[in-house]
């Protein structure tokens, strides 16, 4: 899976949290999940289980404390991966 | 002065039709909406027949959003979803908008028990050591105020937003907490109803106490029988009904379409005293809880025309039925039109007094007393205090002046509203 691949993926995991007025065109690398797209908190509780589903990893406490912004995301999927 | 209370909205997800006009059909035409289960066949029930709404993904769709649907694994929140919705839109009321809430709109909406097949995935998870799997509605679909939660967000409700729970009594009760709450002045509408879950986690435990019929499995829309001499249990169901109770004042000012009046009714409960226990109810209770339901809302028991029973379908109808007698002293051919519902779509359980409540106020709207099923063969006790021409076979004409439906329920508690139509 390219890195492009993986951020296609993550998006669609993302797209159905998204309240109505924020598009999925909006979203971008430096997206901070709830500070910039309005994500509930709770609701980036059951992103972390899509991505651990969509990807096949396991995330720790303090990889979903450090998950701030889609980049973020991104990166911690990238090292699960590679060490996998 | 207490604020008259009025019907203005209806909404439906029962066995045998989701939306009003696929159920009244089937009310009218005495449809049944008790199927085989193969699923609890597969997992060895005695009674593998049940009452299941025909929910289908244009239904989801349609009422929810792909996030709300998103693990969602609770089918009392899908058929209250499906029936408060369409009350609401009914009625012909809105959405409160995003910025703030409507205080006069409250939600009443019972249930026994809420989201048994995702706390059944959740109890999985927690025994594997792998709670953190449990996303973010596990708590919202399982807590019994689940419904009223889901409902009060989709809605914008800022008055009272509850969930009431008294088994079988539930939806009834329900009815009669938002009419107080409307006559006393403190809500102008409420939506008011109940949801009962499907499945063999809330069946099992009737399945167990051997109450359920067990010789239908081959012929499911036979099976339920309320006031026959061969009724032998009652087939379970599930589903929910909700209704729209407002003040008069409101309806009018909104030129709303009112169905009916509620004008009164009663709640009691026998105590588990006398031959009163959990399961089975004290008699004089029922008697007192009709007789002051008549008494609040102001009529007289020659004015009742109509009755939707209890009625199971179980022994115990002979002696619901010699209850009636008792309360309102009428029997032989002056005794009102009675029928139960359950015969089509089973016992819904805390749903069954919404459901049944919803067709008592179709009776009104089309003119009719829906016909009884399965009671070809009327129980000699019964047929001995009423005239059968009063328990009809098929759907009569006869508009409902004022009908008087009670709900009893394990605990041995009771709840008897009475409609009446609307005169202004």
């Amino acid at each position: 899976m390219t890195k492009e691949q993986r951020y296609e993926k993550l998006k669609e995991i993302i797209k159905i949290y998204l309240p109505e007025d924020v598009l999925i065109k909006d979203v971008n690398l430096d997206s901070h999940f709830i500070n910039e797209l309005n994500i509930n908190s709770a609701n980036l509780v059951d992103i972390i289980l899509d991505v651990e589903d969509v990807f096949g990893i396991t995330l720790e406490n303090e990889d979903m404390d450090k998950m701030q912004t889609v980049q973020d995301a991104l990166m911690i999927i990238d090292k699960k991966l590679a060490a996998s | 002065m207490d604020k008259r209370v009025v019907i203005t909205g209806l909404g439906v997800c029962a066995p045998n039709g989701i939306g009003l006009s696929e159920f009244e059909a089937a009310m009218r035409t005495g449809a049944s909406g008790i199927r085989f289960q193969p699923q609890l066949k597969e997992l060895n029930f005695g009674c593998q027949i049940a009452g299941k709404p025909l929910v289908n993904d244009e239904h989801l769709n349609k009422y929810f959003t792909s996030l709300q649907l998103h693990g969602l694994n609770a089918t009392g929140i899908v058929y209250g979803v499906i029936a408060g919705i369409d009350a609401w839109t009914d009625a012909g009321l809105s959405v409160a908008p995003k910025e703030g809430p409507d205080w006069d709109n409250g939600i009443i909406f019972g249930t026994g028990i809420l989201g048994v097949d995702k706390f059944r995935e959740s109890v999985y998870l927690v025994d594997a050591k792998n709670v953190r799997r449990l996303g973010s509605t596990s708590v919202l679909q399982t807590m019994a105020s689940g419904i009223s939660a889901y409902l009060g967000g989709m809605l914008g409700c800022g008055n009272q937003v509850t969930t009431n729970s008294s088994a079988c009594t539930t939806g009834t009760e329900g009815i009669l907490m938002a009419f107080d709450r409307i006559a006393a002045g403190r809500a102008k509408r409420m939506l008011v109803g109940s949801c009962s879950d499907s499945g063999p986690y809330v069946w099992g435990g009737f399945d167990a106490m051997r109450i359920l019929p067990r010789n239908y499995n081959e012929t499911p829309t036979t099976a339920s029988r309320p006031m026959s001499a061969s009724a032998s249990g009652f087939v379970p169901g599930s589903g929910a009904g909700a209704l729209v109770l407002e003040s008069l004042e409101s309806a009018l000012t909104r030129g709303a379409t009112v169905y009916a009046e509620v004008l009164g009714g009663a709640v009691n409960s026998g105590g588990q005293r006398g031959e009163g226990s959990m399961t089975a109810p004290n008699n004089e209770a029922v008697q007192r809880c009709i007789t002051d339901a008549i008494l609040n809302s102001g009529v007289s028991k020659w004015d009742i025309d109509t009755i939707n029973g209890h009625l199971t379908a179980t022994s115990k109808d002979v002696t619901e039925i010699e209850n009636w007698r008792m309360a309102i002293g009428r029997s032989g051919d002056d005794f009102p039109y009675i029928n139960s519902y359950k015969g089509q779509f089973g016992h819904c359980l805390a749903a069954a007094g919404s459901i049944e409540s919803v067709a008592c106020i179709l009776q009104f709207k089309t003119g009719s007393v829906f016909g009884n099923v399965n009671c070809e063969d009327v129980h000699p006790g019964i047929a001995a205090i009423v005239n059968g021409a009063k328990i009809p076979q098929k759907t009569v004409c006869h508009t409902p002046k004022i009908l008087a439906k009670a709900s009893f329920g394990f605990g041995d508690v009771n709840a008897c509203v009475i409609f009446g139509a609307y005169n202004d």
